[in-house]
C-alpha cells in the first residue's frame, strides 16, 4: 500500500475547504474550532485510511514520560515548557551545529504528511502530521565517514516530566536509526498536526515520525541528535532486548515474544469493529523495504 | 436482616457487570473499546477471586461464619467474569478465527495459563451446588483448593502480558500470595523440642 494522499481519503470539496482552512491558519485565524474541520464525517472512505479523530490522536498516547497510563500525557503535559528548545546535532560530524526551534522553523517548510502510526502494542492511527523530512536537516552537518547511525536523545527533565520520577525506562528516553534510515525521505521531523502546532502530549516541540516502524521509535522531545559509529541502545532496548529490537519494523510476521503482530485495531472504530490485517512495514514496503535487501528481519527484528 | 445480606452480595457483584454493560451500549469506552472490555473484566475476576479467598480468613478473624455464605456467590462471580474476559477475547476481540487464537493459547505463555486457570474453574463452576457438597463429600473440599492454583495462574497472566510496568499486575499478587499465606496453619506450635 502506498502512503495516502489526502485528495484519496476525503471528497475533493472537503478537501479544497480544508486547504482554505490551513491558510486561515496561516493568517493568525488559530482560534478557529478544530470542530469546523468535516474530518469526523465517517460516511466515506475506506475504514483503514480514514483519519483518526484529532481527540483520538490528543488524548490516547504512549509518552511515559508523562505517566504511564495512555491518558496520562494529555493531563500531565499542558504545562510543560517547550520554549526555550535547542536541538544539537553533534558526533560525528565535520562542524556540529545548535538550532533554536525558532531557526529550524524558519529554515524548513512544514507540509502535510499522512501516515499510518502502528504501536507494537497492536493498534493504529491515521495521523495527518505537520513536517519535513529529518533529511533536510541532517544535510546542514558534514557526517565524517565514521558515522554509521543516528542517535535521538528526549528531554531529560523530571520536575516538569512527572514519569521520569520513577525507573521505568532509563532515561533520557533513546532511540537510534541507521544513517540511510534516518536520511529517508519518509522519516519526518514532526512540527504539528491536523494543521495545527503540534501539542505536547504529541512530543513537542520537535519530534521525529518513521512510518513503516513501530510508534516507539518515533522519538519525542528531542533535544540531541548524535551521529555515532556503533549501533546505539535504544531505551525500549535496554529494557527489554529479547522484546524490542533495533530496527522495529512493523512487520506482521514476526511476533512480539509475548502478542501477535499480524493484525492490529484501528483506533476510533467502535467496539464492534473486526480487527485488520498488519501491513508488512505498516504499508510503505514500496518506499523503504529496499533498505532491508539481503537481511533476516526475523534476526534483525 | 440477615436474609438480605446473600441477596445483597450477589447485588453488589452484579454491578461491575451493570457498568461494562453501560459503557458499551453508550460508547464510553474511549478508543480502544475491545482492549477497554477486556482489561475491565479480567481485572474484575481477580479481584472476586480476592473476595473469594478472603471470606475464611475473614470469619477467623471476626470469629463470624456468615462470611463463608459468601463464597458460593463470589466464587460463582469469579466464574462469570473470567468467562466474560474469555468471551471478549475469543469472540469480540478474535472472532471466533480459531487459527490466530490456537496459535496465541500455544506460543504465549500469558494467554496459555490465563487459559488454563479458565478450564481449572470449570469443575469448580459444575460442583459448587449444594448436592455436589454432599455428593463429593471430602473430595469437594480437596477439588475446589484448585482455586489456590487458579489465583496464581490469574495473576500470572496479568503480570505476564504487562509491558514493564508490574505495579499493579504485582499488587494482585502480593495480595493473593498474602490471601494464601494465612491459610497455612503453624503446625509446630505443639511440637515439643525436647
Amino acid at each position: 500500500m502506498k502512503k495516502f494522499k489526502y485528495s484519496e481519503i476525503t471528497p475533493e470539496e472537503i478537501y479544497k475547504n480544508r486547504r482554505s482552512f490551513i491558510k486561515s491558519i496561516g493568517l493568525g485565524a488559530s482560534s478557529l474550532a478544530i470542530s469546523t474541520i468535516p474530518f469526523s464525517n465517517k460516511s466515506f472512505a475506506n475504514d483503514r485510511d480514514k483519519l483518526t479523530s484529532y481527540k483520538d490522536i490528543t488524548t490516547y498516547n504512549n509518552y511515559y514520560e508523562f505517566g504511564t497510563s495512555k491518558s496520562d500525557p494529555y493531563r500531565n503535559s499542558q504545562i510543560f515548557k517547550t520554549t526555550p528548545w535547542e536541538i544539537s546535532i553533534e558526533g560525528e560530524v565535520e562542524k556540529p551545529i545548535k538550532l533554536s526551534m525558532e531557526e529550524i522553523s524558519e529554515m524548513f517548510v512544514s507540509e502535510e504528511r499522512i501516515y499510518r502510526l502502528r504501536c507494537v502494542e497492536g493498534w493504529s492511527m491515521v495521523i495527518p502530521w505537520m513536517g519535513f523530512s529529518l533529511s533536510k536537516l541532517l544535510s546542514k552537518v558534514n557526517p565524517t565517514n565514521k558515522a554509521k547511525f543516528v542517535e535521538f536523545e528526549s528531554v531529560y527533565d523530571p520536575a516538569q516530566m512527572k514519569g521520569q520520577r520513577y525507573p521505568v525506562l532509563n532515561w533520557p528516553y533513546n532511540e537510534g536509526l541507521r544513517i540511510d534510515e534516518a536520511m529517508h525521505p519518509l522519516t519526518t521531523v514532526v512540527t504539528g498536526l491536523y494543521g495545527k502546532k503540534l501539542p505536547n502530549q504529541n512530543g513537542a516541540p520537535f519530534r521525529i515520525f518513521i512510518p513503516w516502524k513501530y510508534g516507539f521509535k518515533s522519538a519525542k522531545a528531542i533535544v540531541k541528535i548524535k551521529f555515532v559509529e556503533n549501533m546505539p541502545t535504544s531505551s525500549w532496548m535496554w529494557a527489554s532486548p529479547r522484546e524490542y529490537g533495533f530496527y522495529s519494523n512493523v512487520n506482521p510476521n514476526v511476533d512480539h515474544p509475548r502478542w501477535s503482530q499480524a493484525t492490529e485495531r484501528i483506533i476510533g472504530e467502535g467496539v464492534w469493529a473486526p480487527r485488520v490485517k498488519t501491513l508488512m512495514f505498516n504499508g510503505y514496503g514500496d518506499e523503504v523495504a529496499s533498505l532491508y535487501t539481503g537481511m533476516d528481519l526475523k534476526k534483525y527484528f | 436482616m440477615k436474609k438480605y445480606l446473600k441477596p445483597g452480595v450477589f447485588i453488589l457483584s452484579s454491578i461491575p457487570f451493570l457498568i461494562i454493560l453501560y459503557k458499551i451500549f453508550l460508547n464510553k469506552l474511549g478508543p480502544e473499546p475491545v482492549k477497554e472490555i477486556t482489561h475491565f473484566t479480567g481485572e474484575w475476576t481477580l479481584i472476586f477471586i480476592c473476595l473469594t479467598l478472603s471470606m475464611s480468613p475473614l470469619k477467623r478473624f471476626t470469629k463470624l461464619t456468615v462470611w463463608i455464605s459468601f463464597r458460593r456467590t463470589l466464587g460463582l462471580f469469579v466464574f462469570f467474569y473470567a468467562t466474560l474476559h474469555l468471551l471478549t477475547y475469543v469472540g469480540l476481540d478474535y472472532r471466533f478465527s480459531w487459527s490466530p487464537i490456537l496459535d496465541d493459547v500455544s506460543k504465549k505463555k500469558y494467554i496459555f495459563i490465563g487459559f488454563a486457570a479458565w478450564l481449572l474453574l470449570l469443575p469448580l463452576a459444575i460442583t459448587s451446588s449444594q448436592k455436589m457438597v454432599l455428593l463429593l463429600k471430602n473430595n469437594w473440599k480437596k477439588l475446589h483448593r484448585l482455586i489456590y492454583v487458579i489465583a496464581i495462574f490469574g495473576s500470572l497472566h496479568y503480570i505476564w502480558l504487562s509491558k514493564t510496568i508490574f505495579f499493579r499486575p504485582l499488587v494482585y499478587l502480593i495480595i493473593i500470595l498474602v490471601l494464601l499465606a494465612l491459610r497455612i496453619k503453624i503446625k509446630n506450635r505443639n511440637i515439643n523440642y525436647g
